[in-house]
């Protein structure tokens, strides 16, 4: 290194010696790190300085944004027309899908006793870019180009079209940090969609999959399962679909399954994302921290006092219970028909005596309710014409499961022990029926 | 010691800070040399009074923004090795490349185990040994990315 310039011939200049700077800068860093970590003293000037660096995160992005404008303007026509032709087509599909959506929940209202239907949980929402993306194996994190100014707050749930995608874990101004659910410090409170199975989904530092370390080894898992958000945890809402099971393995040895998901969003593709607004008093709607806090339920939502009982058509989410569990869940699992369904609802004065469908139902969501009943076969989109035919007497049995179910996603006791007088064998609650409030 | 050298100093450690946050595929990004690091020691041995500790806490200060669980955790490592270096400025400066590309591995190794101590005291241990693959790559741009600093900006301070 020929030509280094400066000599040092005094390197006392303004502020004293280099040992004496370094220990004002030392000491002035250790005490910014414990305001940072043990106080929250900090976030104000976290979104100061978040506001400082977007000129250059905007920078960072502007690679791949310029070209990936460049690659829009110069898409040919014919590419055009193509994709207008397949968005018109996706447009129609979910059109069809939703059709029946409006009356759907009418008569999901009218079956839950409820005067008139709920909203739909989700307030608003909006679409936010992706300005920067940081994946790596230790932190899975992607900045959006929406703050505070927007509205957007700390601990928001972040989805694509396709399912969660995270939280916001620092809001500035104009930007807001998002941790991706699999970011290694992340963890979701999920459901098994099939049986209600509750645990919770870590992040693993990869795109592609999402690890569920804490479930038995005699857990009812499956490849292929679907997970959703359970409620629990107070940040996201139950019923938004997470994952898909991908891999599971049973080792003799360890007490617990090694289960791997993988994430539904398309998390290293999107360049966009979703802020979503929750209605705070929706039963569904994420509760507070603290889980016996069940005050944030609409009291219109409490669950009716326990009719008698009776086995109702398999629903989507039944539990395999005690004796009779066994052929609902195998109904359930052959995606039983419409005519089916009727068939098992009709004997129910005679069945009464069995035990209950466990209420574990994961809770329907109210706007992706097309998807969920896709994902969960058939049994659902067929079930208004059912009970229309019923005598009254399988309302309230329906009425009495669902809100249960609802109102388990908030309390894990209510729903760990059904108000019904027969005992159910409920599935076991994993280790996850408590879990630790999300990392924030 | 006039503005100017300070002018230069800020924007390449501006630049070199883009560098670090500029996203990556994941497969290349344990790889990525600390570009932030390789410059703010550059100028700590090449302008000691000018830089120095300063540049070193604000740059480390700047990437706990943008990438860092904890304020000040980055700031505090890279003031740290800036100080090294600052102090045995003299004696780097006049080492050959290879000497120095050994230096600049050793304080690296010093500043990730700082960060990664810090890591595990605020509650997010990562204990993936990909984490220090950075120190090596580091090392070995070291030459060229000190003699592209001292043909570009390096001459007239």
């Amino acid at each position: 290194m020929a030509a280094f310039g400066t000599g040092a011939r005094q390197l006392q200049g303004r502020g004293g010696s280099p040992g004496f700077r370094f220990t004002l800068y030392a000491l002035l860093s250790i005490v910014i790190m414990f305001l940072d970590e043990r106080s929250h003293w900090l976030e104000n000037a976290r979104y100061f300085l978040q506001a400082a660096a977007y000129p250059v995160q905007l920078a960072v992005s502007s690679p791949s944004a310029a070209w990936s404008w460049l690659q829009e303007s110069f898409a040919t026509r014919d590419e055009l027309r193509k994709e207008n032709n397949r968005l018109r087509a996706q447009q129609r599909a979910i059109e069809i899908r939703s059709m029946r959506f409006d009356a759907l929940q009418k008569e999901n209202a009218e079956l839950r006793g409820l005067k008139e239907a709920l909203p739909a949980v989700a307030e608003r929402w909006e679409v936010a870019e992706v300005v920067d993306v940081e994946l790596n194996s230790l932190r899975q994190r992607v900045l959006l180009n929406r703050g505070t100014s927007n509205g957007v707050f700390k601990g928001q749930a972040v989805m694509d079209e396709k399912g969660l995608l995270g939280q916001t874990l620092h809001v500035g101004p104009w930007s807001s940090e998002v941790i991706l659910i699999t970011d290694p410090e992340h963890a979701v409170p999920v459901q098994i969609e099939r049986n209600g199975l509750r645990t919770i989904a870590v992040g693993a530092g990869d795109t592609a999959s999402l690890a569920l370390p804490y479930l038995p080894a005699n857990a009812d898992v499956k490849t292929g399962d679907l997970l959703m958000t359970s409620g629990l945890g107070g940040v996201f809402p139950a019923g938004y679909p997470v994952a898909r099971i991908t891999e599971v393995h049973h080792d003799a040895v360890q007490p617990l399954a090694q289960v791997r998901a993988a994430p539904l969003a398309r998390i290293d593709l999107d360049r966009e994302a979703v802020l979503v607004w929750f209605r705070p008093d929706h039963p569904a709607a994420p509760g507070t921290a603290t889980m016996s806090d069940s005050k944030t339920g609409n009291a219109r939502i409490q669950p009716l006092p326990a009719p008698p009982r009776a086995v109702t058509a398999p629903a989507a989410g039944t539990a395999p219970a005690a004796g009779t569990g066994a052929e609902a869940r195998t109904s359930a699992n052959a995606g039983a028909s419409g005519s089916k369904s009727t068939a098992a609802a009709k004997p129910s004065p005679a069945a009464k005596p069995t035990p209950s469908p466990t209420t574990h139902a994961a809770v329907p969501p109210r706007e992706s309710g097309a998807s969920a009943s896709e994902a969960a076969g058939t049994p659902r989109a067929e079930r208004p014409q059912t009970p229309r035919s019923e005598p009254p007497r399988s309302k309230p049995t329906e009425t009495g499961a669902s809100p249960t179910a609802t109102e388990g996603a908030k309390s894990p006791a209510a729903a760990a022990v059904p108000p019904s007088p027969e005992p159910a064998a409920p599935p076991k609650p994993s280790p996850a029926a408590t879990p630790p409030p999300e990392q924030q | 010691m006039n503005s100017e050298p300070r002018f230069r100093m800020v924007l390449t450690t501006l630049v070199a800070l883009i560098l670090t946050v500029l996203p990556l595929p994941p497969w290349m990004d344990p790889a990525r040399p600390a570009f932030l690091v390789l410059t703010v020691l550059y100028w700590s041995i090449a302008a000691p009074r000018a830089g120095g500790i300063a540049l070193g806490w604000f740059g480390g200060l700047a990437l706990d923004v943008f990438q860092g669980p904890v304020l000040g955790q980055h700031a505090l490592a890279l003031a740290l090795i800036t100080y090294i270096f600052v102090r045995e400025h003299q004696k780097i400066r006049s080492k050959p490349a290879f000497q120095q590309a050994l230096i600049v591995f050793a304080a690296i190794v010093i500043y990730e185990f700082i960060v990664f101590a810090i890591d595990g005291w605020s509650g997010h241990p990562i204990t993936s040994s990909a984490r220090w693959l950075h120190s090596v790559t580091s090392a070995m741009i070291w030459p060229f990315a000190a003699a592209f600093l001292t043909h570009r900006y390096g001459r007239s301070s």
